[in-house]
């Protein structure tokens, strides 16, 4: 978690074109493709600012390039294409061009941020609606946790971030709250059974009865991601590792961080009782 | 009686089921690389020319695996791209510009299939390849123009009106009436307050001066007309291009997103849809000095252009005609075979081409090429919009008669200029400059690169969970699979009904879904295992787990489709197609695992002795 901080601190993430606006363009070879020649053109050439560098497979070059003084962002493309095609031997084909203006990317920048936040808040909100505000606190700062960490791992391994894996962390809100939640609704559930234990022995109990289920449910997804991450190719590659690293931490933070939060900020079993109706506890009694 | 379900639950699941299959099936079916041709013009493709082209198909040795002819439209299938890019070719010389011919993937669905309205998903740009561009609409020149407008019509109404003012002219956001005389000041405002009704007119301290403004309403109107016609514009232009299932959209205020399945030559598609070209005609200035004029005394009548060359020349400053008056153009040769282009005019235009030819036989008459290029340049970091107006005389000739409605243009660069040009005269102008401001394209190969990644990942990924689920829960893990399969199933077909964009992204979420599915599976498994080592009997053990498993499932699964929403919300493109497969994938996903796992428990130990589950 602190490294995390620390690192998103200092180094921040990488952004992609995405949200800071450039091009992108994929291209590829028939033979593995000689990138030092390519960095030489595109230097003579004044994209200086470009880099270049193999996407996948040697034969696979990714070139990007920041929003160009002098030259219409527009026309960019073409004139690095024309640029590279001069001093290859073999004609590039192109696979993928992304342009993104600089305004565009700030709006999805601050598309994306919106997400987040209005995520959390409706997360904050359901949660208090099902169960109690102290839940919903703990159950916020334990997919905080995720996020951060993630991100800070993202920080850390220097990888780029993007539309993409946006979406990605936004899913894993949503998986690491599923973990969450059925934790908590065990523990709601044996307030209301086992009367007589503590809070704490009630959480500890409803955090290992469900165990099993949590490892089983992560067990699976992980099987999944990592046929993605190796089968799914290089643009799902962040995706999958946002989501592979976030369903670990996701696992743990349902386990170990959102239980003791709520306790932290003492959850009792009253604030879980259904509101006892008039006359009802009379038949209790035995 | 316990897990017995009552019949209509059991029929509710099967007709799902029997559902999903139907509506999921047209995915297994493929594409035909196909070549479409359809009239840009009302008239319709008669049976005759349908005919034809087939025979041109077969003349020309390539194989059509089917030809129709339905609903005006031509539809000739081929088995492989090379095929279909010949023959495309081919159509292209010989229809002319009256008709489109444009490349399609046509799907390969039995007609009994199509009969149910059943279709494949639509697979987004990552997956078919092809443009995707956002364009941003330029509402500043758009009031601009309409500020020009207004002007000059407010000169036109005060000239037929016959009141007398020293000056009309644009300054600092108002159009600024002088008068002659102040005594004029009433009649004027009588005249531009029943013609101008629209605009905020307004008295200055200075009593000679008349303010025009736009008002607020007259400037939202406006942007919304502009944006409007850019759309109703660029739309024709995407149909010239000839491509099947485009998408033109406007997104926002000012933006317009234009996607252009399987177009590859994103330059030519580029140049069309942004450029603002347009013709104009003006008579050529023979009286006064051009060298004169280049070294600054230009005649009051007329203005400096330069030619192709870049040698100066002086041109009329009144226009003839100009390119809103074009009605149709078409490409095409003049009789040495330089590339023109054949021009119609509507009837104001004809009426004053004929009224100046009349007089000037025998003078020289200049084509204007008008093209307004806006570019984003990075300037000292600061992105720097930069519009300019590139007007050059493309050609000069003498006027040999009298001619007016139809005509030709030549003087054109090459036949492809010729071709662009005349697609755009027929388009209309844009009301509008535009500006690219992103642009994705993906190549074709990287499409089909992306689908298979995509296939192979869902089978192993699939595999993989349902060997886990099998060898962990045994029996309950088969029925689990049996309803993750069932899921799948249902997302595809609520997919291929909805019609909704398949995406990269889109797969990875259903991939994701099947990660998760088993979720709510394990839960209730898990459960039904805790009260049997609690002691109670099997029956009351399943009755138990799926009874207590559910609120904690639908709490879990709501949370989740909270955030899927909020991503459809906010997302764009290809993770708009994550979020839309995220939320019916949670949505089904709800329904086979509680449901339809039930169903077949209760089909297999429901209405008897039980002694041990295989769980």
């Amino acid at each position: 978690m602190l490294i995390s901080i620390a690192s998103l601190a200092t180094r921040g993430l990488q952004m992609g074109i995405d949200f800071t606006g450039g091009t992108l363009i994929e291209v590829g070879y028939q033979k593995p493709a000689d990138l030092n020649v390519l960095r030489n053109t595109l230097d003579t050439q004044g994209f200086d600012d470009a880099t270049v560098q193999n996407f996948g497979t040697a034969k696979d070059v990714l070139i990007r390039l920041k929003p160009h003084e002098g030259v219409s962002s527009v026309d960019l493309s073409t004139k690095v294409i024309d640029a590279i095609n001069k001093t290859t031997a073999e004609p590039a084909s192109i696979r993928r061009v992304e342009f993104v203006g600089p305004q565009v990317g700030d709006d999805l920048a601050e598309d994306g941020f919106l997400a987040l936040l209005y995520s959390t808040i409706g997360i904050l909100v359901y949660i208090a609606w099902r169960f109690e505000w102290k839940f919903s606190t703990g159950a916020v700062i334990a997919t905080l946790h995720d996020v951060v960490v993630t991100l800070g791992l993202f920080s850390v391994l220097g990888l780029e971030f993007d539309l993409t894996v946006l979406a990605a962390v936004l899913a894993l809100i949503g998986y690491s709250l599923n973990d969450t939640i059925v934790v908590y609704d065990r523990i709601r559930e044996n307030f209301r059974l086992l009367r007589n234990k503590t809070t704490e022995e009630v959480m500890n109990i409803s955090v290992n009865v469900t165990l099993s289920r949590t490892i089983m449910t992560s067990l699976t997804v992980i099987l999944v991601l990592i046929s993605l991450f190796f089968l799914g190719g290089e643009i799902i590659h962040n995706f999958s590792i946002v989501l592979l690293f976030g369903v670990f931490f996701g696992t743990y933070s349902s386990i170990f961080i959102a239980s003791p939060a709520a306790l932290l900020l003492g959850v009792c079993a009253e604030d879980l009782m259904a509101p006892i109706k008039e006359g009802e506890h009379i038949d209790h009694r035995p | 009686m316990q897990n017995h379900f009552p019949l209509w639950k059991n029929l509710l699941v099967l007709i799902v089921f029997g559902i999903g299959i139907i509506y999921s099936l047209p995915n297994l079916y493929g594409d035909d690389p196909s070549v479409q041709v359809s009239s840009t013009q009302t008239a319709n493709i008669t049976q005759e020319q349908a005919n034809q082209v087939e025979a041109d198909i077969k003349a020309s040795g390539s194989q059509a695996k089917a030809f129709e002819f339905k609903d005006g439209r031509i539809l000739a299938r081929f088995t492989n791209t090379d095929d279909q890019l010949k023959v495309a070719d081919l159509l292209r010389d010989k229809m002319g510009s009256n008709y489109t011919v444009a490349l399609n993937l046509a799907p390969t669905t039995p007609a009994w299939l199509r009969s149910l309205s059943a279709q494949a998903m639509y697979l987004g740009l990552d997956l078919r390849g092809g443009v995707h561009f956002l364009l941003e609409v330029d509402m500043d020149a758009a009031v601009k123009q309409a500020e020009d407008r207004y002007t000059d019509d407010i000169r036109l109404a005060l000239r037929n009106a016959k009141m007398r003012y020293q000056s009309v002219a644009k300054d600092s956001g108002f159009i600024k009436v002088t008068l002659k005389s102040v005594e004029d000041k009433n009649d004027i405002l009588a005249v531009l307050e029943k013609d101008f009704h629209s605009l905020d007119i307004t008295e200055p301290e200075a009593k000679d001066q008349i303010w025009v403004k736009l008002s607020e309403k007259e400037v939202i109107e406006i942007k919304k007309f502009a944006v409007a016609q850019n759309m109703t514009t660029l739309r024709n232009r995407v149909n010239e291009l000839g491509v099947a299932e485009p998408v033109i959209q406007q997104q926002g205020q000012n933006r317009i997103m234009v996607q252009l399945p399987g177009v590859q030559d994103t330059t030519r598609a580029k140049e069309i849809l942004g450029t603002t070209a347009t013709l104009e005609y003006r008579m050529v200035d023979v009286e006064h000095d051009v060298q004169q004029a280049v070294a600054g005394h230009v005649p009051v009548g007329s203005r400096l252009y330069s030619d192709k060359n870049g040698s100066p020349i002086l041109l009329d400053r009144r226009v003839i005609v100009t390119g809103d008056q074009i009605v149709d153009a078409s490409s095409g040769q003049d009789q040495d075979g330089r590339p023109s282009v054949n021009i119609s005019l509507n009837g104001i235009g004809a009426a004053k081409m004929a009224k100046t030819t009349q007089v000037s036989v025998g003078k020289p008459m200049a084509v204007v090429f008008i093209e307004y290029k806006v570019e984003t340049k990075v300037v000292d970091g600061q992105k720097v919009r930069h519009k300019e107006k590139v007007e050059k005389v493309i050609n000069v000739a003498t006027i040999q008669g009298v001619f007016s409605k139809r005509f030709q243009t030549t003087g054109l660069d090459s036949p492809q200029e010729a071709r662009n040009l005349s697609l755009l005269l027929r388009a209309g102008a844009l009301a509008a400059p535009v500006d690219i401001v992103e642009e994705r394209t993906v190549g074709p190969s990287l499409g089909q690169d992306n689908i298979d990644k995509g296939m192979l990942s869902f089978v192993v990924g699939f595999g993989l969970v349902v060997l886990f689920m099998a060898v962990y829960y045994r029996l309950f893990g088969m029925i689990a699979n049996f309803a993750l399969a069932f899921n799948v199933v249902i997302v595809v077909a609520i997919l291929s009904m909805l019609q909704a964009t398949l995406t990269l992204p889109g797969i990875a979420g259903i991939i994701l879904t099947v990660g998760m599915s088993v979720d709510a599976n394990v839960l209730i498994f898990e459960r039904i295992k805790e009260e049997l080592k609690n002691g109670i009997t099997p029956q009351a053990a399943i009755f138990v787990g799926y009874d207590k498993a559910f609120a904690t499932i639908l709490d879990s699964h709501f949370t989740n489709l909270v955030v899927a929403v909020v991503l459809f919300a906010f997302g764009t493109g290809s993770v708009k197609g994550f979020a839309v497969t995220l939320i019916i994938g949670i949505l089904s996903s709800m329904f086979t695992a509680i449901t339809g796992t039930r169903m077949v428990i209760n089909w297999i130990y429901g209405n008897r002795r039980v002694e041990k589950l295989s769980i």
